[in-house]
């Protein structure tokens, strides 16, 4: 480089020796770090994309109009076998402790554990395909995926059967239930709390209640759920008098312990992000304290609100541990909150260990997947643009 | 005057609503960690930490748990964490802030901290397992079942990806406080883009990746959803030996032994006692994460 411009007039080669002073070296540490950082930045977006996909093509099989039949065909034989099974979760109402998710829970103000589940006890047998025996689904050749398809708007939840049907209703009531229970008992506590932490609470006692709620964020959602089906459900059944132990009420009040910690720090930000001019203004108008904080910020801060609801519910709708411990498991479709219900997470997490992989069931586990990941993403987007949406008006003055 | 008296009362009535909200939360989780604590301090001997299930979980302790719970913490590390601290490098100094690019970066982040634990293991299954595992083997195991099946290196995985936003938000938080006099400073003394980054931010910023390492461990330690059916067990009769093998966790182990034991009154206590050595470890990372995360915002503000 420096040589060809060396050929050039005296004034352009002085300019140009300027240039080589101030133009960096090349240094392989540098192109390789950046090349390294940017593709390791791309990965996360990949992820996102990948996950849609492999989480998409699992349930797709369900929607094939033509599908050869597989080499998974549960033969009459394993019918027979898998009839037990059948023959139980073939009544809603009261299922015998065999396993399956159809459990109702038993004896009131009894101790706990009647929740049989269903071998949830992993073996390792997931073993090449060819494995009939244990099969415990019933069959994954076309008419099943037919089947499934056609029982997508059931009022049953019984993949294990003889006569399998897949209908997700019930399974959608379930988590509708259960969050709107925890929503009721989860955010005004956490809002009314957020709101007296940003507008009236002296400095110790923030510093009592940031640290609390961080640290009923920080409980493993297992925990919650074992203090719930130990002791909250003891306890609720005490006071209200009802037959099933484990139900919505429960599931729905114990998710809410889980998802209060969400509500307050969201709502909190979005209280403490009011300008501080609307609190001086409304204070220079005369209004009291409290009349500020409840007519002037909470009704200012409304954007973060609603989009610390939206999170809340998303969290509950996600949550597998909670509901698989403490909501009894029986899909049944009824809106009554003191009756077992089974939510659509819970559903994946309890039937996924047991299912062959490349079935019916498997395919349809991955669709109420695929439901769950579109809604929570629906979800955030709403929350994300809405929020930013209003608080751009905001400040730009509307 | 009464209007006034009116409005006083109104306004002790609500500061008074919205304290005892606050007050019924920390009531809940006191009480929730008073229950645990006493149900089960009583079981946490040494013989119960060190020692292997007996009889059907009836006795004995919960070594294999705890080792699988640190096996599988730190296998997510090792992979998340790294991928983070490069990911929130990239976003803070590489990526122009308004571009689509960062923006992308930072929805996709966003997106993966929400999105319900459970799929991660659907993913986990769906990928890991039986697209990557079962290409592994026919490319290198002629066939045999080795690497499609469920163990602790698809578990790790998978959890790794699910504490990869903690990681990425705390690291590009610590990465903001390091002032742009520094990194200034440092190129005009000559030094590249990348030295400055490797020899100035980065050590500026430990304390942030300490952070997200913490909290990524915390919530690694706690989640069992993504690792119920790509690699657990309720029980191995061997600690794990190779990445191939399966393993056991203190969340899985409470799971299963509450809903599905045999003996109930038997394995109570050491449902308890497994419960309390799960809250103490998770309590103790989040403590250190804040206190780290505290001390962060303090040299911030200076």
């Amino acid at each position: 480089m420096t040589k060809k411009n060396n050929k050039k007039k005296n004034t352009a080669s002085s300019a140009s020796d300027l240039i080589d002073i101030t133009r960096r070296k090349f240094r392989w540490s540098d192109f390789i770090a950046e090349k390294v950082i940017k593709g390791v930045a791309f990965l996360s977006i990949t992820i996102i994309v990948l996950i849609f996909i492999f989480v998409f093509r699992e349930s797709l099989p369900i929607f094939a109009s033509k599908k050869a039949a597989t080499l998974q065909e549960a033969t009459v034989a394993s019918y027979e076998v898998q009839e037990t099974y059948g023959e139980v979760t073939d009544q809603l109402q009261e299922p015998e402790v065999q396993e399956t998710y159809g459990e109702v829970t038993d004896s009131p103000a009894g101790k706990e554990i009647q929740e049989t589940y269903g071998e949830v006890v992993d073996s390792t047998a997931h073993a090449p395909v060819e494995e009939n025996s244990y099969s415990v689904s019933a069959g994954s050749g076309y008419e099943d995926n037919q089947t499934a398809l056609k029982t997508l708007t059931n009022k049953e939840w019984l993949p294990v059967s003889g006569n399998p049907r897949y209908g997700i209703l019930p399974l959608i009531v379930g988590t509708f239930k259960i969050t709107v229970i925890a929503l009721l008992f989860a955010a005004p506590l956490a809002i009314l709390a957020a709101l007296y932490t940003a507008s009236f609470a002296s400095k110790r006692m923030k510093e009592i209640i940031k640290p609390t709620i961080e640290m009923l964020a920080g409980f493993p959602s297992v925990v919650i759920g074992f203090f719930a089906l130990m002791v909250l459900a003891t306890f609720l059944q005490d006071v209200f008098n009802y037959d099933t132990r484990l139900n919505s009420f429960v599931g729905g009040i114990a998710m809410g312990i889980a998802a209060i910690p969400i509500i307050f720090t969201i709502t909190e930000d979005a209280l403490t992000a009011v300008p501080k001019s609307y609190y001086e203004a409304s204070l220079a108008l005369g209004a009291s304290k409290w009349q500020t904080a409840f007519f002037v910020i909470l009704p200012a801060a409304t954007p973060g609100i609603f989009a610390a609801i939206l999170l809340g519910i998303g969290r509950v709708f996600g949550e597998t541990m909670i509901a698989l411990m403490a909501t009894g498991n029986a899909a049944q479709m009824g809106l009554n909150p003191f009756e077992s219900v089974r939510t659509l997470a819970a559903t994946i997490g309890a039937e996924m260990a047991e299912v062959v992989f490349g079935d019916t069931h498997y395919n349809v586990l991955f669709l109420i997947g695929s439901l769950l990941f579109i809604f929570t993403f629906v979800l955030n987007a709403i929350a994300e643009f809405y929020v930013k949406g209003k608080l751009m008006k905001r400040i730009q003055g509307k | 005057m009464i209007r006034n008296f009116k409005n006083n009362i109104k306004g002790i009535l609500i500061e008074g609503l919205t304290l005892s909200s606050a007050l019924v939360i920390i009531a809940i989780v006191v009480v929730m960690v008073a229950v645990i604590v006493i149900g089960g301090k009583d079981q946490i001997t040494w013989e119960f930490l060190t020692s292997f299930p007996e009889e059907g979980m009836t006795k004995g302790g919960i070594f294999p748990a705890i080792y699988g719970t640190a096996l599988l913490v730190i296998i997510m590390s090792v992979a998340a964490v790294p991928f983070g601290t490069i990911t929130a490098i990239y976003l803070t100094e590489y990526a122009s802030e308004n571009s689509i690019i960062a923006k992308t970066i930072r929805f996709a982040v966003r997106t993966l901290a929400v999105i319900p634990s459970i799929i991660y293991g659907l993913f986990g299954l769906g990928f890991f397992i039986k697209f990557v595992g079962t290409s592994m083997d026919t490319a290198f195991w002629g066939g045999q079942l080795k690497w499609g099946q469920p163990n602790i290196l698809w578990a790790s995985l998978t959890m790794a990806l699910l504490t990869l936003p903690v990681v990425i938000v705390s690291v590009e938080e610590a990465l903001k406080t390091v002032p742009r006099d520094l990194r200034a400073a440092s190129l005009a003394l000559g030094a590249t883009k990348w030295q400055t980054i490797w020899k100035v931010v980065i050590p500026g910023s430990i304390s942030g990746i300490m952070t997200g390492t913490i909290l990524a461990v915390s919530r690694g330690a706690g989640e069992v959803a993504p690792i119920l059916f790509t690699g657990v067990a309720y029980y191995v009769a061997t600690l794990p030996g190779s990445l191939s093998d399966q393993f056991m966790v203190l969340g899985y182990h409470i799971y299963v032994m509450t809903t599905q034991s045999a003996n109930v009154d038997q394995t109570m206590p050491i449902q308890f006692g497994t419960t309390l050595v799960l809250l103490s470890l998770t309590f103790m990372l989040n403590i250190s994460a804040i206190v780290l995360r505290y001390r962060i915002r303090k040299n911030k503000t200076n």
